[in-house]
C-alpha cells in the first residue's frame, strides 16, 4: 500500500469534482494474489477507470483498490462469442481482439476507456437500450470477493442469484469483481451505417425515435441552449462488409494541459452548437463511419475532460417517464437555458422497457438526457440541484455514475430497491458516493 | 531491413508483465508459445490470456530461471512444441533491494546469479541451438540501469551491465550465422516490478514499451531503448567524466 501511488496517478473521478483523496491505494496485479481485504481498517472499494464523474469511484480517506493490473482475458470462444476476462480489462482492449473475430460488445457506452467491472458495477447502458437493455444482461457469470475471504460464483439463475442483481448495477459496494463472462454480439464489419435526421423540437425528436424503434443504435445531440430542443437524431446499425486486421488503436491526441476556465462561456459553447447543428446541409443525411467515430466521438481526445480547466465540470443525467416527458424536458432545458449555463451538445436518448437484472440499475422506460456543466461554483451546484428536482418531483431518476450532487431523499425516490440492495453491501465496503446519499438528513 | 517472421516464441520469465504485453502482439497474429516462469497460477493467467488473443498454442513449462539443470529440458520441450523456434525472449529478473544487498553478500549474489548469471546460463544453449540452425532471434531484457553504475542501483545496474556485454559478444558470434541478438533496454516502466517505487514522469507504460520491443523484434534490430528517449539520455550520462557523475550523486 504506497502513499507515493497517490502522486505518480491521479485516482480522481473524471468530472474531477468533487475531489476526495484515498488514504491508500493498493494495486492489484494477479487475481489469485489478493490482498486481505477484511483486514483494512478503513472502507475499501474497487477502482476501474476512474470514468464515472462525479464521487461513485471515489473514497475520501478509505482504500482504493485499483484493478488496472487485472487486465487479461480468460477466454474467448471465437465461435460462440462467450467471452471471460478479469474485472480491469478496458472495453478498449476487448473490442481489440472481439472486433477482428467478428465480434462486438453486447451494450457499450460512450467511451470504450472503462473498465469490465465498472461497467457492471454501474450496469452500463448504450445507443442499443431501447433494444437490448443494459450491460448486465449479458453477464452470464463473474466472481465476487468478499471482505470475509469468500470467493463467490455469482450467476443470473444459480445459488446466489440475489447478489447477482445487487452486483450488476452494485456501485462497487458488494465487494470486489476479479472476473466476469459475458455474451458478445456477432458484426459483419467494423462499419456502422448512419443516418443523421434534423429536428426542430422535442416532440419532432419524439416521433424520429419512434419511427427508429427497430434500428439497432439511436441517439440524438441536441443544443442545450435552445428551449424548443433543437438537435440531430442518429441512427445507425452494423453495416455489411469486412473485418480489419487485429491491429491496436492508438489514441492520437490529447488535451495535455488545463485549459484556462474562462475559455468555455456561453458565447463560445452558443456558437459551437449552432455550427454543429448546420453542419448538415439537408435534413436527412446517410452516411458510413467506422465504429470508433460513432460509439466514442470523445475518446479521439484523451483527457478531454481538462478542457475545462481545474475546476472540472458536473455531468448530468436524469430519466424521466414518457408520459410528461416532453414538458419535462422542456422545462429542464427552460432552467439550463435561464441559468445561461454553457453546456456543449447535450444527449438526449429514449430509453426502452427491457428490463434490467440489477436492483440499482439506473435505466428505465422514459426519456434521459445527459449533459455537461463546466463548474463555475455554487451557481452551478444550485442549478444541478434544480434540475433534480424536476427530474424527481416528475418521477424521474439520476445516474450515480453522473452525479455529485443528489440528497439522499432524491437517491431513494429514484432507487427504490435500495434496502433490499443495502442488505447485500460488503460490511468493509463503502465510496464516498454512498456515504453520502445514505447520510441522514437534518 | 526484411521483416523476421516470428511465429514461435520461447519466453522465459513470461509472467513479467512486460514480456505478457509483448507475447500480446504476437498472439494476435496467431504465434505460438511455450511460455517458462516459476509461479504456475500466474503462468495459467498469461497462457490463457495469449490464447484468448488468438494465440495458437501457450504451452506453460514451470522454471526456476536459477534452476541450470532444466535449461536444456525447457529447450527440449521448446522444440518438441513448437516444432522450431524463431525467437526466444528472455525477461525475468528481479528488482533488488539495494540498500540490502549493500549489507548481506546472500542478497547481493542472489541479484546478480537471478538477473545476469542465469540470463548467461540460459542463452549458452539457446545460443548453440540458433548457431546451428542458422537463423532466429534471441531478445533479451537488460535496462538502460545498465549503463552507468548508480548510488541508487548499481547492484542491479551490474547485472544488467553483465548482460548487456555479453550480448554485444555474442551478437557478434552470430551474426556470421543468421541470427539476431536484440538487446532491450527500458528505463523504468509502471509494472508490478516497481510498484512500490515513487512512479515519476520517466516511467513508461507497458503497452508503449511493447510496442518498441515488438517492433525491434520483427525489424531484427541489434538494440532498442523503450521509451526512445532514454538513448540520448543515457548517451549523455555515459559519457559524463567520473570526476563529475561522482559529484551529481546520482
Ligand atoms: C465520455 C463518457 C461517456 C460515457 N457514456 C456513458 C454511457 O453512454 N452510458 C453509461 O451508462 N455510462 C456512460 N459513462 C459512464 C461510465 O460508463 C461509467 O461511469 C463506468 O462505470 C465507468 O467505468 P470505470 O471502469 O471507469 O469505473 P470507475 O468509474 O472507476 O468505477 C465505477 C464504479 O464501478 C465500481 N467498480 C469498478 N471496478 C470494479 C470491480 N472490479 N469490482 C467491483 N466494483 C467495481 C467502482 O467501485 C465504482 O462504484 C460515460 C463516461 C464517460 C467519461
Amino acid at each position: 500500500m504506497a502513499p507515493a501511488d497517490l502522486l505518480s496517478k491521479n485516482y480522481a473521478s473524471w468530472g474531477r469534482y468533487p475531489v476526495a483523496c484515498p488514504a491508500a491505494v493498493e494495486r492489484l496485479a494477479w487475481r489469485d494474489a489478493l490482498p486481505d481485504l477484511g483486514a483494512s481498517e478503513r472502507p475499501v472499494l474497487a477502482y476501474g477507470q476512474g470514468r464515472s464523474y462525479g464521487d461513485a469511484c471515489l473514497n475520501s480517506g478509505g482504500v482504493l483498490l485499483d484493478t488496472d493490473g487485472l487486465d487479461r482475458l480468460i477466454a474467448f470462444d471465437r465461435v460462440t462469442g462467450r467471452v471471460r476476462a478479469e474485472a480491469g480489462v478496458t472495453l478498449a482492449k476487448l473490442l481489440d481482439v472481439l472486433v477482428p473475430a467478428g465480434w462486438f460488445l453486447p451494450v457499450t457506452p460512450g467511451t470504450k476507456f472503462v473498465s469490465l467491472g465498472g461497467a457492471i458495477a454501474n450496469d452500463v447502458h448504450g445507443k442499443n437500450h431501447h433494444i437490448a437493455g443494459t450491460f448486465g444482461r449479458f453477464v452470464t457469470a463473474m466472481e465476487l470477493v468478499r471482505s470475509d475471504g469468500q470467493r463467490l460464483l455469482l450467476t443470473p439463475s444459480g445459488e446466489h442469484d440475489d447478489l447477482f442483481r445487487a452486483t450488476i448495477g452494485g456501485l462497487g459496494l458488494t465487494g470486489l469483481i476479479t472476473w466476469a463472462e459475458f455474451q458478445a454480439i456477432p458484426i459483419p464489419s467494423d462499419q456502422i451505417a448512419v443516418t443523421r435526421t434534423r429536428f426542430r423540437s422535442l416532440p419532432e425528436f419524439l416521433a424520429l425515435a419512434g419511427a427508429a424503434a427497430d434500428q439497432p443504435y439511436t441517439v440524438a445531440w441536441i443544443d442545450a441552449l435552445s428551449p424548443a430542443g433543437r438537435g440531430l437524431f442518429m441512427q445507425g446499425h452494423h453495416a455489411p462488409g469486412g473485418l480489419p486486421a487485429p491491429s491496436r488503436f492508438r489514441q492520437k491526441l490529447a488535451a495535455p494541459f488545463d485549459v484556462p476556465s474562462g475559455t468555455l462561456n456561453a458565447l463560445t459553447v452558443r456558437a459551437f452548437n449552432a455550427v454543429y447543428y448546420h453542419a448538415q446541409r439537408r435534413d436527412v443525411a446517410r452516411s458510413q463511419t467506422h465504429y470508433e467515430p460513432f460509439f466514442y466521438p470523445l475518446d479521439a481526445v484523451g483527457n478531454w475532460n481538462r478542457i475545462y480547466g481545474r475546476r472540472g465540470f458536473l455531468q448530468y443525467q436524469c430519466v424521466v417517464p414518457f408520459a410528461d416527458g416532453v414538458a419535462v424536458t422542456e422545462a429542464l432545458l427552460a432552467a439550463i437555458s435561464a441559468a445561461g449555463a454553457a453546456s456543449f451538445l447535450a444527449v438526449l436518448k429514449t430509453f426502452g422497457d427491457v428490463p434490467s437484472p440489477g436492483l440499482l440499475s439506473f435505466p428505465r422506460p422514459g426519456i434521459t438526457l445527459a449533459l455537461d456543466l463546466p463548474h463555475r461554483g455554487p451557481e452551478t451546484l444550485a442549478l444541478v440541484r434544480r434540475l433534480n428536482a424536476i427530474a424527481i418531483e416528475a418521477g424521474g431518476a439520476l445516474y450515480p455514475a453522473k452525479d455529485a450532487v443528489m440528497s439522499p431523499a432524491q437517491f431513494r425516490a429514484s432507487y427504490p430497491d435500495w434496502e433490499a440492495f443495502g442488505a447485500h453491501v460488503d460490511p468493509k465496503f463503502s465510496s464516498s458516493f454512498w456515504r453520502r446519499v445514505t447520510a441522514s438528513e437534518s | 531491413m526484411p521483416r523476421l517472421t516470428v511465429r514461435r516464441l520461447l519466453v522465459v520469465g513470461a509472467t513479467s508483465r512486460i514480456a505478457h504485453e509483448t507475447c500480446r502482439r504476437f498472439a494476435a497474429e496467431g504465434a505460438s508459445f511455450v511460455l517458462a516462469a516459476r509461479d504456475p497460477a500466474k503462468l495459467d493467467a498469461v497462457a490463457a490470456d495469449l490464447l484468448a488473443h488468438g494465440a495458437a498454442l501457450a504451452e506453460p513449462f514451470l522454471l526456476d530461471a536459477t534452476d541450470y539443470d532444466r535449461h536444456p529440458a525447457l529447450l527440449d520441450a521448446a522444440v518438441a512444441h513448437l516444432g522450431r523456434i524463431d525467437a526466444v525472449l528472455v525477461a525475468h529478473g528481479l528488482l533488488p533491494d539495494q540498500a540490502k544487498a549493500e549489507r548481506s553478500v546472500e542478497a547481493m549474489r542472489y541479484a546478480f546469479e537471478v538477473n545476469a548469471t542465469s540470463v548467461l546460463a540460459l542463452l549458452t544453449p539457446v545460443a548453440a541451438y540458433f548457431e546451428a540452425e542458422r537463423r532466429g532471434l534471441i531478445a533479451v531484457l537488460s535496462s538502460v540501469a545498465g549503463d552507468r553504475g548508480r548510488r541508487e542501483n548499481y547492484v542491479y545496474g551490474a547485472a544488467k551491465a553483465a548482460v548487456t556485454r555479453f550480448l554485444e559478444g555474442l551478437r557478434v558470434r552470430l551474426a556470421p550465422a543468421g541470427v539476431t541478438v536484440l538487446t532491450v533496454k527500458p528505463g523504468p516502466v509502471k509494472t508490478p516490478m516497481t510498484a512500490h517505487l515513487e512512479q515519476g514522469v520517466l516511467f513508461a507504460e507497458p503497452e508503449d514499451v511493447a510496442d518498441r520491443i515488438y517492433a525491434a523484434m520483427t525489424r531484427g534490430r541489434d538494440i532498442v531503448h523503450t521509451p526512445s528517449w532514454w538513448r540520448p539520455i543515457m548517451g549523455v550520462l555515459r559519457n559524463l567524466p567520473e570526476r563529475v557523475f561522482k559529484r551529481l550523486g546520482l
